[in-house]
């Protein structure tokens, strides 16, 4: 089960600049390394973050194998109105993971 | 060059032989002064500090939020959690961390917090023990340890854990393996200097299990040890070893009144 750790500013001003951090937890293997008996070890990683603002796309990354374990992205934005600010990931084997938060603009 | 031996490894152990002859030079054996102690974290660069100091960038975090599901998961043929017993750890595991290993009178000997959540595991939830390293054992010990964050360290407060500090600080200052080096060398004698680029700290457990970037994830004091020891070519003890446990009851005494940073983020 994957964890993710986000930080998004409860309040903030409309038009103001806002950080938005983001951690999630995933071994990130590479593909390149081999088992202690010789055995590659297939590669597992998150290859895809997209963030959206009121469901409207505000931040997409693609990832690679060079990427550290339990990636942690920051971005900025513009606030713009109260609403709900979604996160998703997406990698090898089927993986996947969502995570929301809300944020009030006055 | 030894057959099978890599330039690398060639370069770099010329760079630990000078760095052994700088050392031999400067061989006091001197415990550093209480005052002068001072975590690793005081190291560490300026962006390593700000992972550390923010809780929803320290990767750390994860395990601990692996560790509360854990506490209430119920385990083993007695279908019991740590919770149904302990109850709320924010409440029943504070400052806990800070004193062990701590001496258990049934064994006769120190057990440190990962032993401890073993025995648990065994006789009161009936559960097959953890592996060291596993992933669970790690979520559960930084979890009860952060129950502790910014309490200073006790440090074998408790009598019957002084044979234990001396086995410990003996293991400390005796010259091993091929590199015939001591831990107090590098790290009594000549902290905050640099090998091989890197400062040397004065190896103060305090953020243990710490989540250490080399690693890309947490990991024990035991595995910490395990590193240094394979770095001075020593043959590393086996997991849960009693020379482990005796460095670790050393450590923490020798750390004592230093708060607990746990979960810590080291280079």
């Amino acid at each position: 089960m994957a964890r993710a750790l986000i930080n998004v500013p409860a309040k903030a001003r409309r038009g103001e600049v806002i950080e938005i951090k983001t951690l999630i937890s995933h071994e990130m293997e590479t593909g390149f390394r081999h088992s202690t008996i010789g055995v590659p070890i297939p590669r597992n990683i998150i290859t895809s973050f997209v963030a959206t603002y009121n469901k409207e796309e505000i931040f997409r990354a693609v990832l690679f194998p060079a990427v550290a374990a339990n990636p942690f992205i920051t971005f900025y934005t513009v606030a713009t109105e109260s609403g709900t600010i979604a996160f998703e990931w997406t990698g090898d084997n089927g993986f996947s993971a969502t995570e929301t938060a809300t944020i009030t603009v006055e | 060059m030894k057959p099978g031996m890599t330039k690398l490894g060639f370069v770099r152990s010329g760079a630990l032989i000078a760095v052994l002859c700088i050392m031999m030079m400067h061989s006091t054996f001197a415990e550093i002064p209480l005052a002068e102690r001072r975590s690793g974290y005081d190291l560490l660069s300026r962006e390593t500090r700000a992972m550390q100091n923010d809780d929803t960038a320290n990767p750390g975090m994860l395990w601990v939020l692996d560790g509360e599901a854990l506490w209430r998961a119920k385990a083993g043929t007695a279908e019991k959690a740590c919770a149904d017993c302990h109850g709320d750890a924010r409440e029943t595991m504070k400052g806990i961390a800070a004193r062990y290993p701590a001496f258990d009178p049934a064994r006769g000997r120190p057990v440190d917090l990962e032993q401890r959540i073993n025995i648990c595991r065994s006789e009161q939830q009936k559960a097959p023990p953890f592996a060291y390293e596993s992933k669970d054992l790690l979520a559960l010990t930084v979890y009860v340890t952060r129950q502790s964050r910014g309490m200073p360290i006790e440090g074998a407060v408790d009598e019957r854990l002084k044979p234990f500090v001396d086995a410990g600080r003996a293991l400390f200052t005796r010259r091993l393996g091929q590199l015939n080096l001591t831990c107090a060398q590098c790290h009594d004698d000549n902290w905050g200097q640099k090998l091989a680029g890197n400062p040397l700290p004065q190896a103060h457990p305090t953020g243990y299990p710490v989540y250490r970037l080399e690693w890309q994830t947490v990991g024990s004091l035991q595995r910490r040890l395990r590193n240094c020891l394979i770095g001075m070519r020593v043959e590393p003890y086996a997991y849960g070893s009693p020379e482990y446990v005796a460095l670790e009851t050393f450590l923490m005494w020798r750390a004592r009144g230093l708060p607990v940073e746990t979960p810590a983020v080291r280079p």
